[in-house]
């Protein structure tokens, strides 16, 4: 268990604390492993620590105590910057630039990288047909977008540099059932297709049931189970129980 | 004789006097831009220093015109020509409406955008150039218009430290009791004052991000 590597795990979290410099302690002996290729969903209410936990990954947080490991390696002793380029990172749609069009939204990190024009040109290309979306919006802006498209755009982005890790916060969280539906759907697809390591943070248990291999749930800046997504349901944990009660039981069918 | 005589049988010396006045107003505000974004920029990142920075912008936009061109008289090279003395104070007074505008122009930008970037690998100095001050545009040419605005009706009192420009012609009219004199002084100043605002303002209008 030394090198967090070894088994598998992308990302390690050792005994984390974090609190703000002054302020109340918001995460509390964390101690939590992604493996390869798995769609961790962090479970939790609003304050519960989940996008406080997500940001550890990129270095956004960084932790008052214990170490955050991205492969096999502290976030601390990481160069930020390429840390930060080597994860995807999808957050709601106000993460889009308002002043640059859906292309050169797409290309950020590639042009930042200093990829050639020509390479980048066919990458977002690649990326739009990928997750759907038409080629001829490409000179929008994401105020021209509907909420669906700015999301795909978003995600598009995070994956421009191919990063093995993709960190999701709430993505879906601002649209309406239908296009949600829509989108996570697209999700499990793309995910089946590119077998990328993913932490995705939600406050929807019917989401992380339908999008996570495992569902990590938190509360009070604690980590409660991290369970398969399979046991979840089955788990006697009062917390546990108390969402399948909030949500109503039917757990929804894996399709792809 | 009415203004408008005046004015045609003095055009040359009128239009010698304007572009004084435009001189000082331009050199000024350039001044103040050069220095004005930079401390708003770097409050921004040192918020400790934004009280001192603001405060001292503050205090200098409260000092009476008159009194400051007085105070700035002794120090030597400014002191030396008036037309130094005149943009070194019309620079002390852009500055406050430039840095404002700077720092809540970058304050403003929608924190999540920002935590994109940084998330996503962007360096601090790429954030300020391709995000920061871009979505901050708008705001701070805002600054640079009310600042030229201003400088345009300050720059007449500079004529009282023989600094040249149209206030000549205002104190001159004043001294005569010739209102004539004055008006011609005064209706080329308001019009500079309303075609910088009206140029400024279509050149924000262009550059915000809507």
């Amino acid at each position: 268990m030394s090198n967090g590597t070894q088994n598998g795990a992308v990302i390690e979290m050792r005994n984390v604390a974090y609190r703000f410099p002054g302020g109340p302690s918001l995460l509390n002996d964390l101690n939590l492993q992604v493996h390869r290729g798995e769609t961790l969903i962090l479970l939790g209410r609003s304050g519960s620590g989940k996008t406080t936990t997500l940001k550890l990954i990129n270095d956004l947080v960084s932790p008052t105590e214990g170490d955050v490991l991205v492969e096999g390696r502290a976030t601390r002793d990481w160069d930020r910057i390429r840390l930060r380029r080597g994860i995807g990172y999808v957050i709601q749609e106000s993460g889009l630039f308002p002043h640059f069009t859906v292309e050169r939204n797409i290309a950020l990190v590639p042009t930042i990288e200093n990829w050639e024009p020509e390479r980048i040109r066919k990458r977002v290309a690649e990326l739009m047909q990928l997750v759907g979306l038409d080629p001829g919006l490409a000179a929008r802006y994401p105020k021209e977008l509907s909420g669906g498209q700015r999301q795909r755009v978003g995600v598009a982005r995070g994956l421009a540099a191919d990063p093995p890790i993709l960190l999701m916060d709430e993505p879906f969280g601002a649209l309406d059932a239908i296009t949600r539906a829509e989108l996570q759907k697209e999700f499990l697809a793309l995910q089946q297709r590119l077998q990328k390591t993913v932490v995705f943070v939600t406050h929807d248990l019917r989401e992380g049931l339908l999008l996570g291999t495992r569902i990590a749930l938190m509360e009070g800046g604690r980590l409660v189970v991290a369970l398969a997504t399979s046991d979840f349901a089955a788990s006697k944990d009062p917390l546990v129980q108390q969402y399948m009660d909030a949500f109503g039981t039917p757990i929804p069918e894996k399709r792809i | 004789m009415n203004v408008f005589q005046f004015i045609a049988e003095n055009y040359q010396q009128l239009l010698g006097a304007t572009l004084d006045h435009l001189g000082m107003v331009v050199a000024s505000t350039l001044l103040a831009i050069l220095i004005g974004i930079p401390l708003g920029i770097l409050i921004t990142r040192r918020p400790g220093w934004s009280k001192a920075i603001l405060g001292g912008a503050n205090v200098m936009q409260t000092i009476p015109s008159l009194a400051l061109f007085g105070f700035l008289l002794p120090v030597p090279w400014i002191g030396a020509r008036s037309w130094r003395l005149a943009i070194l104070a019309l620079t002390l007074y852009a500055l406050l409406p430039l840095i404002r505008n700077t720092y809540a122009g970058i304050r403003g930008v929608d924190p999540a955008v920002v935590e994109a970037g940084r998330g996503m690998g962007m360096t601090d100095r790429q954030l300020l150039f391709r995000v920061e001050l871009p979505l901050a545009l708008g705001i701070i040419i805002a600054g640079v218009r009310v600042a030229t605005v201003i400088s345009v009706g300050l720059a007449t009192i500079a004529a009282f430290i023989g600094a040249g420009g149209l206030g000549q012609y205002i104190y001159r009219g004043v001294a005569m009791v010739n209102n004539q004199i004055i008006l011609a002084g005064a209706i080329p100043a308001a019009a500079l004052a309303l075609l910088a605002d009206f140029t400024l303002g279509w050149v924000e209008r262009r550059l915000s991000p809507s």
